[in-house]
């Protein structure tokens, strides 16, 4: 089972009661506590808008093209056949860049640690391997998260917009953004006003560098020829520089010679 | 010639609790972790350590490749005098980098798997096998002097026939690795500030760290000439100063054509903590030094040269650190400010520079040739210049005197 797969969570059918928060924290063994904020013993979290009237659920996005993984030098980051963003310790240096460069800033770091690592949600990448779907979505009781094929979720989201468009934004979030998500929101309520990053680019964002990085052997091969061509031309010169000033020398010293006699001439030369 | 060695005494004195505070906070952070002892955090990943240990440390490295490429590939041979000096900061900065780094590094035991774990997709993977590369390079390009000194003539041979590919190479890899930095940030287009973040940022890095590493050279000619009482090589440094108002006059050009070019322009003149610093990074950091240098009276003074790379330089440390700090400021909203131990390990880190440039060019000819009026004293054995002058005595007039 190599399809990729995908979550579709309806913030107009999440009421906010917070049971994907407790059933990530049991399958994660990560501690159970309310929290607001995404950190390294939360995976996900439950944001309140709009008066507490409207919940959006805070997760890795697990990006189709995603930047953590093109932004990790030692490759710690991994996107599985299934969606999943997977994330190595064992190969991870500790440099951030993938905190830095996560356009959801997502990553979170065990900042107390002193073998510190990057923590996020896995998309329950054992279980959905076994068949199964992610915890998150098995808890939910209320249908607003939704586990399954990624394609089939975006026909479900269309078709959701287009059953009760008076329900919901004409937008899935996710369907492009940075390159589009495996994680995906339909909303009622335009996205900039729940807290989503608005403006990103629909072009995957690890082509944002790579534009500059593809052109390093190219560059590398140019500048090495204009380098040492430079040094031949200029070596050159000083070379031609020294051999006039040399046949100069010679001259002058002849003429010194014819003038003085062979005597003097040795006085001539050292000057 | 008593009241200088008080003063050295004072700045010893200065240095060595700098070292010292330094080191403390280094044992601290590494047994209580980067949680407890920055004020480094989720929304706030990278600091101080990346914005000035790394970010300024390469970049004021600079000098190295430029006056490296200019001596042995644009074959200006009367530039020579400065080379040593600016292997040497080029050298003992990337040497700076790599301890920054391990301070900085979450897991700074894992810092080789750098070699077998690649990723070319990473722009932080091109870094890191710049600072490698080009590190190695530079020990290469410095080793001359410690062979000279020690008597090495055959390995000076083996490095004299390799000198030229090896300073392309560095060329290439500084040029690579400048502008690297740059394109570290290309992929965060929505958390910076507009006035920093473009896309040409590899290419404004490139151009800015030729006029910081340029002006490092007259920055720490100057304070050699007053350490070791040795004649500055004014009309060298007057010829680099031109350069740098060039390349001032090139960056502020292209800075501000990009500016115009993203619709970016109008977020200058609003009052902002933001368009504040942009405004002081460029026309204390850039603008000023340019007109300053653009008169022939300062270029032709020791004390305007060093006053105008003085600016540039500072205009450049901001810069760097508005793109990697500031810039960034306006998006989790939230205000970073180092704590006292990301201070004193940073303060230590440049006062070891400092303190390694004064010992190595005390103890071997990093300024062996350096003036074109002491001709003569090429003829001499090294021995003599470096054995034959006590430590505190000043080194020319002691040269001088076979004459």
């Amino acid at each position: 089972m190599n399809t990729p797969m995908g979550l579709l969570i309806d913030i107009t059918k999440c009421v906010g009661c917070g049971e994907c928060m407790r059933a990530c924290a049991d399958a994660n063994g990560l501690p159970q506590e309310e929290a607001k904020q995404l950190s390294a013993e939360h995976y996900t979290v439950l944001q309140a808008y709009h008066n507490d009237e409207v919940f959006v659920r805070r997760m890795c996005m697990h990006c189709v093209d995603p930047t953590c993984v093109s932004a990790c030098l030692v490759g710690a980051f991994s996107k599985t056949s299934q969606g999943a963003v997977l994330y190595d310790a064992d190969k991870c240096i500790g440099c951030r860049y993938c905190m830095q460069a996560c356009p959801f800033q997502v990553p979170r770091y065990e900042w107390s640690s002193l073998i510190p690592r990057v923590q996020k949600c896995r998309m329950c990448a054992e279980r959905v391997a076994n068949g199964g779907v992610t915890a998150c979505t098995e808890a939910c009781p209320t249908g607003a998260t939704m586990f399954g094929v990624r394609d089939e979720l975006i026909h479900e989201g269309r078709r959701r917009i287009q059953e009760a468009p008076e329900e919901y934004v004409d937008h899935i979030y996710g369907l492009t953004e940075a390159g589009g998500t495996s994680v995906m929101y339909l909303s009622g309520i335009p996205f900039e006003e729940l807290g989503f990053p608005k403006d990103l680019p629909t072009e995957p964002i690890p082509q944002l560098s790579w534009r500059v990085l593809s052109q390093i052997p190219k560059y590398s091969v140019a500048a090495t020829v204009l380098l040492m061509g430079i040094h031949w031309i200029t070596a050159r010169r000083v070379e031609v520089a020294r051999f006039e000033a040399e046949e100069e020398r010679l001259r002058l010293q002849e003429k010194i010679h014819e003038r003085h006699g062979n005597n003097t001439g040795k006085g001539g030369e050292s000057r | 010639m008593k009241k200088t060695t008080s003063g050295l005494a004072v700045w010893k004195i200065l240095a060595g609790s700098f070292l010292l505070l330094g080191l403390v906070a280094a044992i601290d952070r590494y047994s209580r972790g980067l949680g407890a002892t920055t004020n480094l955090s989720d929304t706030f990943p990278w600091g101080l350590w990346i914005g000035f240990d790394i970010l300024v440390g390469v970049g004021l490295a600079a000098g190295g490749f430029i006056v490296a490429g200019t001596v042995h590939i644009l074959n200006l041979e009367r530039f020579k005098p400065i080379l040593r000096p600016s292997i040497l900061t080029a050298f003992l900065g990337y040497l700076l980098v790599i301890a920054g780094l391990m301070v900085d590094l979450g897991r700074p035991w894992a810092i080789w798997h750098a070699l077998i774990y690649w990723n070319p997709r990473s722009v932080m993977f091109e870094v890191a096998w710049c600072v490698m590369l080009y590190t190695t390079v530079l020990a290469l390009e410095f080793s001359p002097v410690v062979f000279e000194r020690f008597k090495l003539r055959r390995a000076q041979r083996i490095i004299k026939s390799i000198a030229i590919p090896l300073v392309a190479v560095g060329v290439l890899l500084s040029t690579l690795h400048q502008s690297s930095l740059g394109s570290l940030f290309l992929i965060i287009p929505g958390r910076m500030n507009p006035l920093w973040y473009s896309n040409i940022l590899p290419f404004l890095f490139i151009i800015s760290c030729v006029a910081a590493g340029l002006s490092m050279i007259i920055f720490e000619s100057y304070l050699s000439s007053r350490v070791f009482k040795k004649e500055i090589e004014l009309p060298l440094l007057s010829d680099i100063s031109r350069v740098i108002a060039v390349v001032l006059a090139l960056y502020f050009t292209v800075r501000v054509q990009d500016l115009i070019s993203r619709d970016a322009l109008q977020l200058v003149f609003q009052p902002t903590y933001q368009s504040v610093l942009f405004l002081g990074e460029m026309l204390v950091g850039v603008v000023l030094p340019f007109f300053l240098l653009l008169s022939k009276r300062m270029r032709a003074s020791k004390t305007g040269l060093f006053y105008s790379s003085l600016f540039v330089i500072l205009g450049f440390v901001a810069h760097r650190i508005n793109t990697a700090i500031t810039s960034m400021e306006q998006w989790p909203n939230k205000v970073y400010v180092p704590s006292w131990q990301e201070l004193a390990i940073t303060i230590a880190l440049v006062t070891a520079g400092f303190a390694t440039f004064g010992i190595m060019a005390r103890y071997f000819p990093v300024f062996a040739t350096e003036s074109p009026s002491n001709e003569k004293r090429k003829s001499l054995r090294f021995e003599q210049v470096v054995f034959e002058t006590s430590p505190s005595d000043s080194a020319v007039p002691a040269i001088g005197k076979p004459e």
